[in-house]
């Protein structure tokens, strides 16, 4: 097997015709194409259902009691409850999604939405869960961000920043204050040392209720009248 | 394929075990420094990127050792490309499904497997030019001597930073962590004291090796008169 590589290089070279290197070159794009859409195939399925069961965790994480849930679509300036198997969203396609939580009973008990605004360093995407009958938020969780270690990842996993989020009154519209100073249920408490990350998240709750509130009132409405 | 001789085993050996210490390929010859600065914050994230890299590797230098009087010399450096970039697509795919939450703290590093220059340098280095068991031999070197130094990394930026290892707590709640390890002047710090223990290393091997030699040369020359 080591002889062959002795033979002398300018030879070889001289003989390679060109069909030769397209002919490999293409063979090798060949074969690594049906490869790629082989595992892409393979691995498809599983990263989807991956992906919504991260989502269904979170969900269940911000709507406390919930036990399932239905996606719902913003159409035409209304919240519409997406089928049950609906085809998913094709990638570049732009949809607005709301998620509805029941409770064991079936009843409808808030809405999960999610949001995201800059943080310190990179966008923070977060999802928090929406009870339109007291009109509080009851959850918040942050699905990424890439603040600071040890400092504003803080809105990630401190318990008192997160105990902001059990029953956050949105009505006047969501403040941020610094820790210790927190008098009315409107106002969240920031960590101290990361203000900044505070301050993303409080902004983040605020412009997804402006978008998102008006449309579950009328949706919430419309569920009660169905529901008397 | 004939039984290997013993001379072809032990120059197996040899190629294996070089990767892993000898010519290590992050301590000694520095290479890969995008992933070892990048994904180290966390032992299970060094671990992964190790296995990751190992897998492209060993898959990329079995291909290429046994196509290797096959692919003309002209595109030789495309074609190893190809074959190293379906296997990094393929890891993206299986660690996406595996482990997600790993894939997405590893996020755009493992689509940069593909410019790690160790892959394309023992491809073109050693694979190009030796035989299957070789290449496997030296590939599987390199990569577990690439795993381990991220390990080695990883291990001293997640103890200092988070005080805790594998994700297991090993100090308590009176622990305060030294955030900067896990952040990225931790990596610059750990990797410039782990080179400069092993070249303290190396130059301990080589003066002994040279003392060695003066005291043999000495005790030739002394049976000359």
């Amino acid at each position: 097997m080591e002889e062959k590589n002795i033979q002398p290089v300018m030879a070889q070279e001289l003989e390679t015709s060109s069909f030769r290197l397209i002919s490999t070159l293409g063979l090798a794009g060949f074969f690594s194409g049906l490869v790629l859409v082989g595992a892409f195939l393979f691995t498809r399925p599983i990263i989807a259902a991956n992906r919504a069961q991260a989502l269904q965790e979170a969900i269940f994480k911000v709507l406390p009691g919930c036990a399932s849930f239905r996606t719902i679509e913003l159409r035409e300036g209304r919240l519409v409850m997406v089928e049950e198997g609906a085809p998913e969203p094709r990638e570049g396609e732009e949809v607005r999604r709301i998620y509805a939580g029941y409770n064991d009973k079936g009843k409808l008990i808030g809405f999960a939405i999610t949001g995201e605004e800059p943080g310190y360093q990179d966008l923070i995407v977060a999802i928090f869960g929406y009870n339109p009958r007291k009109e509080v938020v009851v959850g918040f969780e942050v699905l990424e961000s890439k603040e600071t270690p040890g400092l504003g990842d803080k809105i990630m996993k401190d318990p008192a920043f997160l105990s902001n989020f059990r029953a956050l009154a949105v009505e006047p519209p969501v403040k941020v204050v610094p820790k210790g100073e927190k008098k009315k249920d409107n106002e969240i408490e920031a960590i101290t040392g990361a203000t900044i990350s505070s301050k993303a998240v409080g902004r983040l709750l605020e412009k997804s209720l402006i978008e998102w509130r008006p449309l579950i009132g009328e949706y919430w409405k419309e569920y009660k009248k169905e529901g008397d | 394929m004939d039984q290997p001789t013993t001379i072809e085993k032990s120059r197996t050996a040899e190629e294996f075990l070089k990767g892993i210490w000898k010519e290590n390929p992050v301590f000694v010859a520095v290479l890969g420094m995008c992933p070892v600065l990048a994904v180290t914050n966390t032992a299970i994230n060094s671990l992964a990127m190790g296995l990751a890299t190992t897998f492209v590797l060993f898959f990329s230098s079995l291909l290429v050792s046994s196509l290797r009087n096959v692919i003309p010399k002209q595109v030789r450096i495309t074609t190893f490309i190809i074959i190293i970039a379906t296997f990094v697509t393929v890891v993206d795919f299986m660690l996406a499904a595996i482990v997600p939450q790993v894939h997405k703290e590893l996020g755009a590093f493992i689509a940069l497997i593909v410019v790690n220059c160790l892959i394309l340098g023992r491809q073109e280095a050693f694979a190009s030019k030796n035989s299957i068991r070789l290449a496997l031999a030296d590939a599987l070197g390199m990569s577990l001597g690439f795993t381990f130094a991220l390990l080695c990394i990883g291990v001293v930026r997640e103890v200092l930073g988070s005080g805790s290892l594998f994700n297991v707590s090993l100090f308590g709640a009176g622990f305060e962590p030294w955030v900067i390890m896990i952040m990225p002047p931790g990596g610059f710090f750990t990797l410039g004291f782990l080179l400069l223990f092993f070249n303290w290393l190396q130059k301990r091997r080589r003066e002994k090796s040279k003392g060695d030699r003066q005291a043999t040369q000495y005790e030739e020359a002394r049976e000359f008169l």
